[in-house]
């Protein structure tokens, strides 16, 4: 069940130890599968391992989200605000009578049987909201997140409010309000842009991290966890060994509209004259890419 | 008060009633019975003194000046008017909790209007009625508003079906209205003419709330009746109302008890910001404070010399940050409710921790709910740090995207004396995120140790053994709210078995199937609602239980494209008026 896309060339070698699940490109949409990635499998900003991020172990995950909104072809209208997307209505093609076995991996009796099907039947769907919806300028949610009728349950008034504010925040002062600043993050390759709010994050390292778990769903791992949990820095024959298979250079646009490397100067100045993020592939990048190990090798 | 009156329509109760009766054992006439009986308010202890005996239904029946009916369904007008004579004061609820969220579709019903009619003819004096959950329109609002010459409090909570054209009717034909309390509703505005049409003479307001409309109000006619209205103690504007605006009506209306502002963003001159601080210290007596919309640091310290006296701040519609929640709360030592959004994050709480030990209860609203990025929001780290410092926590609702078992140990452990526990970890099923393994031993430490719970709302990866603990401890609980949770039949079937307070359980996207639903075949009707969707349940156990308890109604709603088998929506309620006669066509009544 792993496809392998011809833009991401992962040394197939690493294959026969790699955890081939974890390598897997499913077309998740994105957030519902960062719970289920290792921060490993993704590409390296910086050269610089990220914490490894607990496995909930717990597979139907990514598919939960999608499931329930699939069904809900009843109530789906969220009051009035089209920003916060749809939700699948595709479910009732699938045949998704039960979707108690997402929930339920240990249930007893028929579970098993219904669950693969179920999986199986649900790999054709879940790519056509990711396709079918763009990230709409000003909005804070990407409109492919599958939303669960009534989930979180708050209530429709709240629910509008928050939405009003969110979205004041980000058209009227350029994607930038009292404490947030968002600004687009884009990945060769992928399919739909994200928006992160830079002042969430405190350094480099912390956005990094943040992209790597976002876009993880775009890009084959490169090897499992080295079981660097809790620990941010590598030592350097690490650090040598994951640029030399980096992919990809986080770049950034300033605001005189020239291109960047991220990280050469401090995270405040960064911060202030960033416009937008734009994770480029390496091949593009080759010519920063030396710059980026011996700045990594000076910090180190 | 008639005695007569009370004779001749009386004319089914038994002759021990009269009190020259020496038929009766009673040491004490009737009168005496019932001057005592109307000292009572609570509905239950009302309902538990008419089941004593003859005597004291009837002196019970006669003395109720006030009505609770937790569900519309449960019982019609007609029995309501036969049983009770003296009604001043109704509180009507109607739909299932669930239809807050959007799983319940419009016109399914819980229409007021027939009890208007009821009222009208049975009840001319009526003084209050407070929906919640009711669908009306404009007509009902007109009708109410014209047939009740002393009518005073109308207070609508979710409600839906109306218009400002309604309020309009209200405001201009009841002139003795004290109370008009419009929050959180799915009405059309048609704009905010209708305050306007209170009348001239109109003075008699006490509290006004119209915080959830949102076009302008004339601010002229406000700033009159404000003035007019000297008993006014709760007011609550809507976001039209600019800060130099609210500093005029503060000025009329010193005395307010409970404050909601409008919008908290506004450029003012020095002189202005000035004013408004002077206004709010001159409230001496503001116990609650709400609205707030837009705050920013900029304006939230003229708050400061009011937040002395506050007792519930409602920051749920202020995004602030950290630093801004702890400077508030710095100042509000008395506070014992406090509402707040996520921005504050762990930081913010951790203020409100060592800021304001007397707090009984905190409420965290995610700012962005469908943001699952751990950055924002709040953790297991900000509900430690309240515990903490706030021993007398006894009701929280939080939001949040990560929890753990050990964290939720440790709270319960601090406040012991839950009674209200809504724990929503936003990602569904989401597990222990240090430990991965599931919540169970979270909610097990709550029932455990919080002997006094009345109301649960579980969440993230639960199996069947949160249930059985729920079973097994929570004796006190009333109300459960379950979603995406649990492994089989045998959980929910552990809270019907054990729960013997158990009056509420609304369940969402859980496999609990046939076996669980028909566990509770007799405890039903000790309950007022069950409701479960997206659950296993077929139509045939449905009909079963239906058919076994015909003082249940068991109505089903069914998803578009469905199996014809599935149940997709099951409410069971118990009932002394058989099944509903409105009910619309997506509206199985088996």
């Amino acid at each position: 069940m792993d496809k392998i896309p011809d833009k991401l060339s992962s040394s197939s070698e690493k294959n026969e130890v790699l955890n081939l699940e974890e390598t897997e490109l499913r077309l998740g949409l994105p957030g519902s599968e960062f719970s289920d990635k290792k921060a490993g499998n993704g590409f390296s900003l910086f050269g610089k391992d990220l914490k490894d991020e607990t496995n909930n172990g717990f597979s139907q995950n990514p598919l939960k989200n999608i499931f329930s909104g699939a069904k809900r072809g009843f109530s789906d209208a969220i009051d009035g605000s089209n920003k916060w997307g749809l939700c699948i209505n595709g479910g009732s093609e699938v045949d998704l009578g039960k979707n108690d076995v997402l929930f339920s991996p240990r249930g007893g009796g028929n579970v098993g049987v219904k669950n693969t099907n179920i999986l199986q039947s649900c790999q054709p769907t879940t790519p056509q909201p990711v396709e079918g919806k763009k990230i709409e300028h000003g909005s804070t949610t990407p409109a492919s997140k599958a939303q669960v009728v009534g989930w979180p349950p708050i209530r429709s008034f709240r629910k509008n409010t928050l939405a009003t504010n969110l979205s004041r925040n980000n058209d009227v002062t350029g994607n930038s309000g009292p404490g947030c600043l968002y600004v687009k993050v884009s990945m060769d390759g992928a399919p739909y842009l994200r928006k992160v709010d830079l002042k969430t994050y405190c350094s480099y390292a912390d956005l990094s991290s943040a992209l790597e778990k976002m876009f993880s769903c775009f890009t084959i791992g490169q090897y499992a966890s080295h079981g660097l949990r809790g620990k941010e820095e590598l030592s350097e024959c690490h650090l040598m060994d994951l640029l030399d298979r980096s992919e990809y250079v986080l770049t950034y646009e300033d605001k005189d509209g020239d291109w960047m490397l991220v990280g050469d100067v401090p995270w405040e100045m960064f911060t202030d004259s960033c416009k937008r993020l734009r994770i480029m592939k390496g091949s593009e990048a080759s010519g920063l890419a030396p710059r980026v190990i011996e700045k990594c090798k000076g910090q180190n | 008060m008639d005695p007569k009156l009370k004779k001749t329509k009386d004319s089914s109760s038994n002759s021990a009633n009269s009190p020259d009766s020496t038929h009766s054992s009673f040491p004490f006439p009737d009168e005496v019975l019932e001057r005592v009986l109307s000292l009572l308010h609570s509905h239950k202890d009302r309902s538990s003194v008419s089941l004593v005996c003859k005597d004291w239904y009837n002196a019970e029946r006669w003395t109720r000046t006030k009505l609770f009916i937790g569900n519309c369904y449960s019982v019609s007008p007609e029995i309501v008017a036969r049983r009770f004579p003296r009604i001043k004061s109704v509180t009507l609820k109607g739909k299932p909790r669930f239809s807050d969220f959007n799983l319940v579709p419009q016109y399914w019903g819980a229409d007021v209007h027939s009890w208007l009619v009821m009222f009208a003819k049975v009840y001319p004096f009526l003084e209050e009625l407070r929906l919640k959950r009711m669908t009306l329109s404009d007509e009902s609002l007109k009708f109410l508003a014209t047939s009740f010459p002393g009518f005073k409090a109308l207070s609508l909570l979710s409600c839906d079906g109306f218009s400002t054209d309604g309020l309009k009717a209200i405001a201009t034909h009841c002139k003795n209205l004290t109370e008009l309390d419009i929050q959180e509703n799915g009405i059309d505005d048609f704009g905010g003419g209708w305050l306007s049409s209170f009348s001239e003479n109109c003075s008699s307001l006490e509290v006004l709330n119209f915080a959830s409309l949102s076009s302008d109000v004339s601010f002229d006619a406000l700033e009159k009746l404000v003035r007019r209205c000297k008993s006014l103690r709760i007011l609550k504007v809507n976001k039209s109302i600019s800060l130099d605006q609210l500093q005029q009506l503060l000025v009329h209306a010193p005395q307010l008890i409970e404050l909601g502002t409008g919008s908290f963003q506004q450029e003012l001159t020095p002189w202005q910001y000035e004013d408004l601080e002077t206004a709010f210290s001159n409230c001496k007596n503001l116990q609650a404070l709400s609205g707030l919309w837009e705050a920013t640091s900029l304006h939230l310290p003229v708050l400061y010399a009011a937040c002395a006296s506050l007792t519930f701040l409602n920051l749920s519609y202020a995004a602030l940050q950290s630093g801004e929640l702890a400077k508030l709360v710095a100042h509000s030592p008395n506070l014992r409710r406090l509402w707040v959004l996520d921005t504050v994050g762990d930081k913010g709480l951790e203020a409100v921790g060592s800021s304001c030990p007397l707090l009984e209860e905190l409420r965290v609203f995610p700012a962005d709910p469908y943001e699952l990025d751990l950055h924002h929001g709040v953790t297991e780290a900000g509900f430690l740090a309240v515990s903490h410092g706030c021993r007398k926590l006894h009701y929280v609702l939080y939001f949040c995207r990560q929890m753990t078992n050990a964290a939720v140990a440790t709270i319960v452990l601090n406040c012991p004396d839950f009674t209200h526990f809504r724990l929503c970890i936003m990602n569904p099923g989401e597990p222990d995120y240090l430990t991965n393994e599931p919540m169970d031993e979270a909610f097990g430490a709550v029932v455990k140790t919080c002997t006094n719970l009345r109301r649960l709302a579980v969440s993230g990866l639960l199996t069947d053994l949160t249930f059985k603990y729920i079973g097994k401890y929570a004796k006190n609980l009333e109300t459960l709210s379950v979603a995406f949770a649990g492994s089989s039949d045998r959980g929910m079937q552990c809270v019907l078995q054990g729960c013997p307070k158990l009056r509420k359980l609304e369940i969402r996207d859980s496999p609990f199937g046939n076996a669980a639903l028909l566990s509770g075949v007799e405890k039903y009707e000790t309950m007022r609602s069950l409701w479960m969707s997206a659950c296993n349940v077929t139509m045939s156990a449905c009909r079963l239980l239906a058919k076994d308890m015909p003082r249940l109604n068991v109505e089903v709603m069914r998803d578009e494209g469905s199996d014809d088998r599935q149940a997709d929506k099951v409410y069971v309620y118990r009932s002394v008026a058989g099944p509903r006669r409105d009910a619309p066509p997506f509206v199985l009544s088996l």
